[in-house]
C-alpha cells in the first residue's frame, strides 16, 4: 500500500533521511518511534507530498507529489504540533469537510464524542482553543472522513484518560480496513495500539519489528488499585484517570476504568508510585462478558 | 473550480479578519473623506473641478499608497503561512496546489482591489447626489489601471513571497522592490536625462518597463492628453503607441507582468518544500 524506496531527505548539507527502504501493508499499524531528530516527521511530511525529495514515495502505486490530491485524499492527517489558524472552529470544519468531500456534521459528530461539543466554539479562533481541544477536533476531522491511511503524529498526546479511551474505541473500529502511521518518540504511548514498530534514528530504520496483536483497542479493563496510605499527589493522578474511592475501601482503596491499549501508560503512572501500592487488580470486562456467556 | 473558490475564500475571510485589512480599508476611505471635507471638487487645478479634480487628487495618492501596501501585506501571504506552521496542517487536505496558490492570489486581490475601487465608486456616487458631474470615462479608466496596478503587484508580492523563507525577508525583499521601482520614476529620470548620462531611448524604455511609471503616465494621460507635464520623453511615447494605445497598453502591460511574477511564484512554490 505504501511504498518507501531509498527514501533521501536533505535540508542543504543536512541528510535528515538516508536511504529509507520500507513497505507497508494494509492493515499495517505502526509505531513510528525514534528520539527527536530522528526523522520520523520528515519522512510524514515526504508521505504526504509536502517535501521534495530523492528516491521513491508511492501510495497505492501514486507519487505523493505528482499525484497530490488522489494521495491525500486517501489519507488522514493529524500533525503534533496544531496550526496556529486564526480561523473560526466552523470555517476550518466546512473548510476540511469540503476538501475531503465529507460533511461537517460527520466531522463534528467525531469531535462529540471525544467530548468536544462544536456548537458552543464554532465561532471561536482555532488558536484559541486548549491544547486538548484543538487535539480532539483535528482528530475529529481525521475520522470524520473515509481515508484509508491514518497518519498521526503524537494524536494523544494532550487528550485526557476519557477522551484516550474514546479515541482508543475510534481506532479500533477503523482497524481493520485502515493503515495507520503513529508516530511518537514514547513507544509506551503507542505500543499497544499497533502490530508493527518502525524505529528511526538519525534517518535510518534501526528497528522494524512485528509485534504481538492481541490487545482489542476497544477493550475496557476494570481497575482497582489498593494503597498502604492516602497520598495527595497520587490520589490526584488517579482522579485524572477518572478513579474514585470505592465504598468499602476506607478511602485506601480506589476503582476506574482503563482503556486496553492504555494498559502500558497506566502502569507506568503507577510505576512512580510503587512505594504507595498495596495491591493492584486488572480484570478486562470484554474477556468476563465472554467467559459469562 | 470549486477548489480554487474554496481557497479565495478562505483568504478573503482570514484577511478580512486582519488588522491590516481595517487599516488598509480606512486609508482609502478616509482618503475619499478628507478629499471631500478639504472642499477638492470646488478648488481648480489646470481647469479641473469637481470630480474630476478629486479623481486626479485621488489616483495620484493611489499610485503612492496602492504599490507599497499590496507589496507588504502580499508577501505575508506564503512566506507568512509557512513560517507559521499553517501549510503542513492545510496541504495535508487534498487540496491542489494549482487552487491553493491561485485562489489565495484571486481572493487577496479582491481584498486590495474593492476597497480602492470601492471608495473611488463612493465619491462618484456622493458627487451624483450632491449635483456634480460625474466624468464616467475617468472612473472607468482609473478603475481598470487600478485593477492593473493592484494585480501587477499583487502578483510581484506572491513572487517575493514564494522565493523567501521568512517574512523578515520577504518584507525587507518587497520594500527594496517598491524602492527601486520609486527611484525610477519619471522626476528622477529626468533628472538622469538632465546630466545625459544615459540615452533617451534607455530611459525611455525605463519609464516603459516600470509598472509604478506606467500608471503614473496613464493617470496624467487622462487629463493632460499631451503629456505636457511628462517632457520631452512624451513625444517618443505619443509618436510610438498614440494617445489610446498607450491607455490600452498601462492596462495591459501591468496585468501581464503581475500575472508572469505570480506564475513565476506558483512554479517555485509548486516545486519546493510546502512547510
Amino acid at each position: 500500500m505504501i511504498r518507501l524506496e531509498r527514501l533521501t531527505k536533505a535540508f542543504r548539507q543536512r541528510r535528515v533521511l538516508g536511504e529509507v527502504s520500507l513497505d507497508i501493508a494494509r492493515g499495517d499499524r505502526i509505531a513510528l518511534v525514534g528520539s527527536n531528530g530522528a526523522g520520523k516527521t520528515t519522512l510524514i511530511r515526504c508521505l504526504l507530498g509536502e517535501y521534495t525529495y530523492d528516491g521513491i514515495v508511492e501510495v497505492d502505486g501514486l507519487s505523493p507529489r505528482m499525484h497530490r490530491q488522489d494521495v491525500l485524499a486517501k489519507i488522514g492527517f493529524v500533525p503534533q504540533l496544531p496550526p496556529p489558524l486564526k480561523m473560526p472552529v466552523g470555517e476550518l470544519i466546512n473548510f476540511a469537510a469540503s476538501m475531503c468531500n465529507s460533511v461537517p456534521e460527520r466531522m463534528e459528530a467525531v469531535s462529540a464524542r471525544l467530548g468536544l461539543e462544536v456548537e458552543g466554539i464554532r465561532r471561536q479562533p482555532f488558536v484559541k482553543l486548549s491544547g486538548g481541544q484543538k487535539q480532539k477536533l483535528l482528530i475529529g476531522i481525521a475520522l470524520g472522513r473515509d481515508c484509508n491511511i491514518l497518519v498521526m503524529d503524537e494524536p494523544a498526546a494532550n487528550l485526557d484518560p476519557e477522551a484516550r479511551q474514546v479515541f482508543f474505541g475510534l481506532l479500533g473500529e477503523r482497524q481493520k480496513d485502515v493503515t495507520m502511521l503513529l508516530s511518537s518518540h514514547r513507544l509506551d504511548e503507542v505500543a499497544a495500539l499497533v502490530n508493527r514498530v518502525i524505529e528511526l534514528d538519525r534517518g535510518a530504520v534501526v528497528l522494524d519489528d512485528h509485534v504481538a496483536d492481541t490487545v482489542d483497542m476497544r477493550s475496557i479493563l476494570s481497575c482497582t488499585v489498593r494503597l498502604t496510605r492516602r497520598e495527595e499527589a497520587f490520589e490526584k493522578a488517579l482522579g485524572e484517570w477518572g478513579f474514585s474511592t470505592t465504598a468499602e475501601g476506607g478511602g485506601l482503596e480506589w476503582g476506574g476504568q482503563v482503556a486496553g491499549p492504555d494498559r502500558l501508560r497506566f502502569l507506568g503512572v503507577l510505576s512512580r508510585y510503587a512505594g504507595l501500592l498495596a495491591g493492584i487488580n486488572l480484570e478486562d470486562n470484554s474477556k468476563k462478558a465472554e467467559a459469562a456467556q | 473550480m470549486r477548489d480554487l473558490v474554496l481557497a479565495a475564500r478562505l483568504d478573503i475571510s482570514e484577511s478580512l479578519r486582519a488588522r491590516w485589512f481595517i487599516l488598509y480599508a480606512l486609508i482609502f476611505g478616509g482618503l475619499v473623506v478628507v478629499l471631500f471635507m478639504f472642499g477638492v471638487t470646488e478648488s481648480r487645478i489646470m481647469g479641473f473641478t469637481g470630480l474630476s479634480r478629486l479623481l486626479i487628487a485621488y489616483i495620484q495618492m493611489c499610485m503612492a499608497i496602492l504599490p507599497v501596501f499590496v507589496l507588504i501585506t502580499t508577501v505575508r501571504s506564503v512566506a507568512g503561512d509557512r513560517e507559521a506552521g499553517v501549510f503542513e496542517y492545510l496541504l495535508s487536505l487534498p487540496v491542489p496546489l494549482f487552487a491553493w496558490f491561485w485562489g489565495k492570489s484571486i481572493g487577496r486581490f479582491m481584498v486590495v482591489f474593492l476597497p480602492v475601487f470601492g471608495a473611488m465608486i463612493l465619491a462618484a456616487l456622493w458627487g451624483l447626489v450632491r449635483g456634480l458631474d460625474v466624468p464616467w470615462e475617468a472612473v472607468g479608466f482609473y478603475g481598470l489601471l487600478l485593477v492593473s496596478l493592484a494585480w501587477c503587484f499583487l502578483g510581484i508580492g506572491m513572487l517575493v513571497s514564494s522565493l523567501a523563507r521568512s517574512v523578515d525577508v520577504a518584507q525587507g525583499t518587497a520594500f527594496m522592490v517598491w524602492l527601486v521601482l520609486l527611484l525610477f520614476l519619471d522626476l528622477i529620470l529626468l533628472g538622469v536625462m538632465t546630466r545625459g548620462q544615459m540615452p533617451p531611448e534607455t530611459i525611455i524604455a525605463i519609464s516603459l518597463i516600470n509598472p509604478m511609471q506606467v500608471f503614473r503616465t496613464a493617470a496624467m494621460l487622462l487629463f493632460d492628453p499631451e503629456l505636457m507635464l511628462l517632457g520631452p520623453a512624451a513625444y517618443v511615447i505619443l509618436d510610438a503607441f498614440g494617445r489610446i494605445g498607450y491607455m490600452v497598453f498601462s492596462i495591459v502591460y501591468p496585468l501581464l507582468l503581475g500575472t508572469a511574477c505570480a506564475a513565476a511564484g506558483y512554479g517555485v512554490f509548486r516545486r519546493g518544500d510546502l512547510p
